[in-house]
């Protein structure tokens, strides 16, 4: 059986998607920016596909542009608020401690800018708490950035709340919706979002293509210079037809999210019944506010990659937050966060259902990871410690 | 290219001389859970030869893999050959690792390397061989 779990990684394009992209890549080849026909025709895909994107989420066609995905439009938001905040003196930003890299880098490099970051704590849920948040605002914050969903265990976020609270302390707003579009009703104006983050692929539309939200009167910042495309705040030659299948492709999203939900959270919810049976495993993040199609559990004893590459070797392609995934000496953050200790957060499984999943398929999963899990276990030195009694277990 | 070679992969997939042996002359463990490794290597030693060699390993595929290999190539050998065994020749018999996974033919290195401390220090009448 051959089971792809790993639609928070990237998503498969949809048949809409891909309709919608061709005409563009060939017959339709002109550039947007030219005067004849041709250029013409593209310039109109362009602008239908703004304003039904803005349609999937509440917003006015004007305040979309064209990014290259979402880690674009995070920096973009981000560095523009910070810029924005300076010009008034405000030097202070909010954000998380689970958000993904594109945000945590950026606010890296504002802090050695001389940015003064917060960054908040979740609870064990993976949960940011609003009174921590509106604790943490000063007269000087400029930009609350907050992930709507996120990418690792899945949790939402309090988003229209927070937005609530940003709007009564005239705070900016921002938030990486990249998991979220798509898969959660997203609505700008009534959460009260001033920037939104979304990402093409990870709702079937094709990679190295997003959006950015950025509602009247927030001003942004261009990260790339050169021609007035995206009127003047994102130069170069509109990718036309990524645009045009991105559209398509949340279009479909949202019209069968509801259904698709309803779904994924039944077959999530089997998924996570069947793993926690797994002695000393447990599942990371919130039962319920959590994306219908993400599972995240820590087995005790275990490392992550070792369990991604046996399983893959039985037809499923998953992730972990285990170091020796990322590439890097510690595991996951958003684990770390949620305060899993690195020897567990080392043994962690992401799997992201698609819309496709079945029962059979959620079945086939729970006992390859199972037996992945025991098979694993049985030559590991922390797990034998662990039943000898020389190691506590956690979990 | 894939990140491991098929080599890794087979040693990773059908792990040679896995488990413990309990008479164990010698027995070195390497690495911390923190960092995601952790190498336990047991071994019987015979008139300074490793007649056996068992690990057992939590971490990656290249850590599965690296004890393994570095457990082939000990067994057999004398203690003295296995003292001069690097872990570029655990990483080269394995057709290679990924430059972030060489740490893992270190620790199987050093996993030997300790297995043979705690030999010499449970034989304080034997000579070590360097």
């Amino acid at each position: 059986m051959i089971i792809y779990a790993d639609n928070a990684a990237t998503t498969p394009m949809s048949e809409a998607a891909i309709r919608a992209m061709t005409p563009y890549l060939r017959e339709c080849c002109g550039n947007p920016s030219s005067l004849y026909a041709l250029g013409q025709a593209a310039r109109e895909a362009l602008d239908s596909a703004r304003e039904r994107i803005a349609r999937c989420i509440n917003a006015e066609p004007r305040s979309i542009i064209f990014t290259s995905g979402g880690s674009e439009s995070d920096n973009q938001a981000i560095l523009s608020a910070a810029a924005n905040g300076k010009a008034k003196g405000k030097t202070h930003v909010i954000t998380t401690s689970i958000e993904h890299h594109a945000v945590l880098h950026t606010a890296k490099k504002l802090q050695k800018q001389g940015f003064d970051v917060t960054y908040l704590p979740v609870g064990e849920n993976g949960i940011v708490d609003i009174n921590e948040l509106e604790k943490a605002i000063r007269p000087d914050t400029c930009l609350v950035s907050v992930m709507t969903a996120n990418n690792e265990i899945g949790t939402i976020q309090p988003v229209a709340q927070i937005g609530e609270l940003c709007k009564e302390r005239g705070v900016c707003f921002h938030t990486d919706a990249v998991q979220a579009v798509g898969h959660l009703p997203v609505d700008v104006a009534a959460q009260k979002i001033d920037m939104l983050s979304a990402s093409a692929h990870k709702f079937h539309g094709p990679k190295g293509v997003g959006f950015l939200y950025a509602a009247r009167g927030v001003k942004l910042v261009p990260l790339i210079e050169g021609g007035a495309q995206e009127r003047n705040l994102r130069a170069g030659t509109e990718n036309v037809a990524g645009i045009a299948a991105m559209a398509a492709a949340l279009e479909e999203s949202v019209a069968n999210m509801h259904k698709n939900a309803k779904k994924l959270t039944r077959l999530r919810d089997k998924l996570i019944r069947g793993l926690s049976l797994i002695p000393h495993s447990a599942l990371n993040g919130d039962a319920e506010k959590r994306l219908p199609s993400n599972v995240n559990f820590c087995f005790e004893g275990i490392e992550g990659e070792s369990l991604l590459l046996l399983l893959d070797d039985k037809g499923i392609s998953a992730s972990s937050g285990s170091a020796c995934t990322s590439g890097s000496l510690d595991p996951s953050h958003v684990l770390l966060a949620i305060g899993r200790p690195h020897a567990v957060a080392h043994g962690s499984l992401r799997l992201s259902l698609g819309e496709d999943a079945n029962d059979e398929e959620v079945e086939y999963i729970i006992s390859a990871v199972s037996e992945v899990v025991a098979y694993l276990r049985g030559f590991s030195p922390v797990w034998r410690d662990l039943n000898s009694g020389k190691g506590k277990f956690i979990l | 290219m894939a990140l491991y070679s098929e080599k890794v992969m087979d040693h990773f997939r059908n792990p040679r001389n896995v488990g413990v042996i309990e008479d164990a002359d010698g027995v070195g463990e390497v690495g911390n859970a923190k960092c995601g490794d952790i190498m336990k290597m047991y071994l019987k030693i015979e008139d300074g030869i490793i007649t056996d060699a068992k690990f057992e390993t939590f971490g990656c595929g290249s850590a599965i893999a690296s004890s393994s290999m570095a457990t082939e190539l000990i067994k057999g050998r004398p203690v003295s050959e296995a003292l001069q065994l690097t872990n570029k020749a655990v990483a080269e018999a394995l057709d290679g690792l990924p430059a972030h996974k060489i740490h893992c033919s270190v620790l199987a290195e050093e996993a030997i390397k300790n297995a043979l401390d705690d030999y010499y220090a449970r034989h304080p009448d034997i000579a070590r061989e360097e």
